[in-house]
């Protein structure tokens, strides 16, 4: 008997995990398919969540109601705000996370979703009627139908771990990989394409000598990642901090013809930003020592993560260089490092809603489509799951997330349209609206939308509206309340007197001036609470700036709004340079706005490609608010 | 792939009559047009060849010097027939007419070789504009500046500020994005600062060049004025060697501003001589009047001529203008050092030094490198221009980030975009990133 489902998602990582959640908060009959039940939410590489560009991920997945973050709060042991002199728009949340505490709180999550069932097995195949998905096949037989199916396969897809030469077909150390779902990907002719990572050596850290590593410490207020977590209750640990040493280095130059990475042996690109040890030392030399920071894995877990040092040099090798690092000169090592290759999917197949253009119906989301980094394949497994959902309730249209209003836009936008040469990671550097992009904002930008949609819960809609209420009811008093400049000056303000009055709300612009400082003018300012009180801080602060950038803003929503028929014909452009029609008819630009970002795109071309679109009859050009 | 529309032709060599007169077509039926023309087999691309040009009636129209290019290496990237024909009237419109009654031929219209050259990949922005100018070029030094942007000599300064740009940005988002990085210390933006102050000073420099650029184009303009009578008109004859104004003794009688252009060692310059400000109640004079106080508000140079110690009146003259004094019929008088200069329309005395003062201003202004031409170029030279003050300006790293972004995007749109994997390769080529 077939057992069917309105979405069915492969694979319980972070991708699937978030596309499984997001598709049940849709009100889809949700399947999550994996291996094994106890592997949901596991974290396959270092043991931390967020950072610069990441933790914006998390952020941005909260306010939609999504997992991590919240998961992240209850597993988190060590708190670190990014950046935290810098600006609000470049700050990054971090933490450092306990892996059992993390797991455990990640299936207690997909297990609160009453219309969401896990499935053990190997997936097999995707099946399909009419060139759209119409279900899965396990390898054991079974079938399940779905109109609507999420393949989030990590580094399953052809897994091969190196470590030296020793070659080891697997999705994760001690995990077979999956390699009936490339046949299956390659039969529909989808483009495939070869990555790599790397992850270092686990130790022992009852045989470390903290005694002369230095230490990095958790903040002294843990700034949580949900908008729902009131507070952080794990008790806070300190990292180790030591370095490598000349003899560090000189082991690893004389063995670099025994590292996987450097034999030939392996064919997949590696992340510039997540260099092993091999690559630091060949490319950047000894510079003084590179620095590793111990990582803990957890509170009763004595396992350390040494961060800094991921490799693929054989086993001994590894043994041998770690020893000469300082407070690990007597280390055990409980796991060698390794090097995995992975098939992924050229992202551009997919289009914004990241499903596949040449097999409807199938979504893929997380490292399949050649990123790196648990954050950024949970936002894509969020989008993939909503649009999921949305296709299987019957919805034309899918939802697009745009570039000037969140990371996650960012992202899939960059996916789409440029695809992968490396690994890619979200950095702040990516988004060109990013004051306008901010982890503090990340809830006023999505979670309306999200309730929209109905992705986001009452709990945290009712939540949330309440703040904004708060937020709302106080902006409009703080404009309300004014001085005149000599006024000011008598509070000791340094202000222009030019005669001009003042809010309270005008005043935030200036350096130093919060709403706290402001109490001693406005005593009723005392009531305003926290969090609403940084909300209207920071918002003062950039208002000039977000002003500029609403222009721009504005223009960039109308191209992203001007969808380019999938079928459009190029060719038949007469203007365009010859090579720019071919890139064009290659990338397939999804928007007038993907189109402009693309290279060579002059805005003369820009022009040409806009006014045809105009003359295309009015149902081709889709427009969508 | 959809071949191009039509082929264009249009003479390309200047007013007719001229020796030469050089007749280009463009476009893929230009080789058969060719052939049709002189009823022989094609030559060789690159290579010259004299050739009778045949009408349909078969009479000769003329004996020319034809040479093709065979796409993409020609200047449209198409296939190209450059004609040189005798530069006779007559010659040119019979060939025209020939040319217009081809199947798929066509007069090209005003830049179409270039815009089809721009399309075809063959130019760039910049370049296609520059050859705009190169093509209207009068002058020299309107060829020298034209030649300049054309080839690449002003792509080259802007792709350099682009450059420095791109590394001081890099370094700046390395302190913002990877903050954590042992590799990254935490002072690589500061270190920016004295770079980008630097490309701050040569943008505004560049930019007070635009003025010079404009003086390249469309001459220098200089205003001549004085008193009725203080030869004036005798003083801009003597100039351009050449009677233009009607010279009299009648005070009054240039009523209109009388304008000539000269070539001054290469320099377009544009004489204007106005009538006399005096106060008139005569209606045709005001207006010649009103007409004088307009080229001094547009002249470069005002030159204010006077009778060697007539001490008339002086008028009021906007202060920011540059003002020569200058006395006049030095042939009378003494010289005086009253006046900045002395001179005689009459016996040509002094004229020599205008001259060479004229000229002097003029490479005061310029000096031959590159300069800023077109309206567009300057509007967004001008907002990166700003964006890098803002930049300087400042408070916290992420505003100066952001400003930093907007000039590149300004300069981008002259050069080409710059997006974040250029500034991603700086930071990863320059920083050990990863832990």
């Amino acid at each position: 008997m077939t057992v069917s489902y309105d979405v069915i998602v492969i694979g319980g990582g972070h991708a699937g995990c978030e596309a499984a959640s997001a598709s049940a908060r849709m009100g889809a009959r949700t399947a999550l398919i994996t291996h094994k039940r106890e592997t949901i939410g596991v974290m396959s590489c270092n043991p931390a969540i967020g950072g610069l560009g990441k933790g914006h991920l998390v952020r941005e997945v909260d306010a939609l109601d999504g997992l991590m973050g919240r998961v992240a709060d209850a597993a988190g042991i060590q708190f670190r705000m990014l950046n935290r002199r810098k600006g609000p728009a470049v700050r990054g949340p971090r933490t450092q996370a306990d892996r059992k505490l993390y797991r455990l709180a990640m299936q207690q999550a997909i297990e609160d979703h009453p219309n969401l069932v896990v499935i053990e097995g190997d997936a097999h195949d995707i099946m399909t009627r009419e060139g759209c998905v119409s279900g899965v096949a396990m390898a054991d037989g079974r079938m399940f139908t779905a109109p609507s199916v999420v393949l989030t396969t990590g580094t399953f897809l052809r897994g091969l771990i190196h470590i030296g030469t020793e070659r080891i077909p697997a999705g994760r150390v001690g995990e077979a990989p999956s390699q009936g779902l490339s046949a299956t990907l390659a039969r529909h002719g989808v483009a495939l394409g070869r990555l790599k990572t790397g992850t270092p050596a686990r130790l022992d850290g009852s045989t470390i000598d903290w005694s002369v590593v230095g230490r990095q410490t958790a903040d002294d207020e843990a700034v949580p990642f949900s908008f729902m977590t009131g507070r952080i209750t794990n008790p806070q640990i300190e990292c180790g901090v030591t370095r490598t040493t000349d003899a560090t280095h000189k082991i690893i130059a004389d063995n670099i013809h025994l590292s996987a990475m450097y034999s030939g042996q392996i064919e997949g690109v590696g992340p510039r930003y997540c260099p092993s040890i091999e690559d630091k030392i060949v490319r950047f030399g000894e510079r003084n020592g590179h620095q590793i920071f111990l990582e803990p894995e957890g509170l009763d877990d004595t396992t350390v993560y040494p961060n800094g040092i991921s490799t693929s040099l054989p086993a001994a090798v590894q043994e041998m260089f770690i020893r000469t690092i300082p407070g690990l000169d007597k280390v055990r090592i409980v796991q060698p490092g390794y090097a995995i290759e992975y098939d992924h999917v050229d992202p551009r197949e997919l289009d914004m809603s990241l499903e596949l253009r040449k097999l409807p119906g199938l979504f893929l989301a997380g490292q399949i489509n050649g990123t790196t980094g648990y954050e950024e394949a949970a936002a894509q497994g969020l989008a993939a799951g909503l649009n999921a959902a949305l296709k299987a309730g019957g919805h034309d249209d899918p939802y697009h997330f745009s570039r000037s209003s969140s990371y996650l836009g960012v992202m899939l936008d960059d996916l789409t349209s440029r695809g992968v040469t490396e690994p890619y990671r979200m950095f702040t550097s990516r988004a060109e609206y990013r004051l306008s992009l901010r982890v503090d904002n990340a809830d006023a930008r999505l979670t309306p939308e999200g309730i929209k949609l109905g992705l986001v819960g009452s709990a945290r809609a009712e939540h949330y509206q309440a703040f904004e209420e708060a937020v709302t009811r106080w902006r409009l008093r703080l404009k309300t309340l004014s001085l005149t400049p000599n006024e000011a000056a008598s509070h000791g303000l340094r202000i222009n007197q030019d005669g001009q009055r003042r809010s309270a709300f005008d005043l935030l612009s200036y350096q130093d001036v919060t709403v706290a400082s402001l109490r001693s003018i406005w005593g009723e300012l005392n009531d305003v609470p926290k969090r609403v009180a940084e909300a209207l801080d920071i918002e003062g602060g950039y208002a000039v700036y977000l002003e500029r950038q609403e222009s721009d803003i504005a223009v960039l929503r109308r191209d992203e709004s001007l969808r380019i028929p999938e079928d459009f014909d190029y060719a038949g452009l007469s203007g365009l340079s010859n090579e720019l029609k071919q890139k064009l008819s290659q990338q397939r630009p999804s928007s007038l706005a993907q189109a402009a970002r693309m290279e060579g795109m002059t805005p003369a071309a820009s022009a040409l490609l806009l006014a045809m679109l105009r003359k295309q009859p009015l149902d081709r050009v889709m427009r969508v608010s | 792939m959809k071949p191009p529309a039509d082929t264009i032709f249009a003479l390309s060599s200047g007013a007719l009559p001229a020796g030469v007169a050089v007749v280009r077509l463009s476009g893929p039926r230009a080789f058969r047009a060719l052939e049709a023309l002189t009823q022989k087999p094609l030559l060789e691309a690159r290579q010259a060849a004299l050739r009778k040009i045949v009408g349909r009636s078969g009479l000769m129209l003329d004996k020319a010097l034809v040479l093709t290019f065979q796409a993409p290496h020609s200047f449209t990237g198409e296939d190209v027939v450059e004609l040189h024909l005798h530069g006779s009237r007559a010659v040119v419109h019979a060939v025209l007419g020939e040319l217009g009654e081809m199947i798929g031929l066509r007069q090209a219209e005003a830049g179409e070789f270039s815009r089809r050259a721009f399309e075809n990949g063959r130019l760039d922005l910049i370049e296609a504009e520059g050859l705009a100018e190169l093509i209207s070029a009068e002058t020299e030094m309107q060829r020298r500046l034209a030649v300049e942007q054309s080839f690449g000599g002003q792509s080259a300064l802007y792709e350099g500020w682009a450059q420095r740009l791109t590394y001081a940005r890099a370094m700046i988002e390395a302190e913002l994005d990877f903050a954590d990085e042992d590799d990254v210390p935490g002072s690589v933006a500061d270190k920016m600062v004295q770079d980008i102050r630097k490309l701050q000073d040569e943008l505004g420099r560049h930019l007070t060049y635009a003025r010079a650029g404009e003086i390249i184009r469309d001459g220098y303009k200089i205003a001549i004025i004085g008193a009725p009578n203080a030869g004036k008109s005798s003083l801009l004859n003597a100039l351009a060697s050449r009677d233009i104004a009607i010279v009299t003794e009648v005070a009054g009688t240039t009523r209109d501003i009388i304008h000539v252009d000269l070539d001054l060692d290469g320099y377009l310059v544009k004489l204007f001589d106005t009538a006399g400000l005096r106060d008139s109640e005569d209606l045709v004079e005001q207006e010649g009047i009103r007409r004088a106080w307009m080229a001094i508000e547009e002249a470069d140079l005002v030159i204010h001529l006077e009778e060697i110690d007539s001490r008339a009146e002086r008028p009021e003259l906007p202060r920011h203008k540059e003002i020569l004094w200058v006395g006049s019929k030095s042939d009378l008088h003494q010289t005086s050092l009253n006046y900045d200069l002395c001179l005689s329309a009459k016996t040509g005395e002094g004229i020599p030094g205008l001259r060479a003062f004229i000229v002097e201003k003029i490479q005061g202004v310029w000096a031959g490198g590159s300069v800023p031409t077109r309206q567009r170029q300057l509007d967004l030279l001008k907002i990166a221009s700003n964006s890098i003050r803002d930049a300087l300006n400042a408070r916290e790293l992420e505003f100066r980030a952001e400003h930093l972004r907007s000039a590149a995007a300004a300069l981008g749109r002259i050069t080409g975009r710059v997006d974040v994997e250029q500034l991603l390769d700086v930071i990863f080529s320059q920083f050990c990133i990863g832990k």
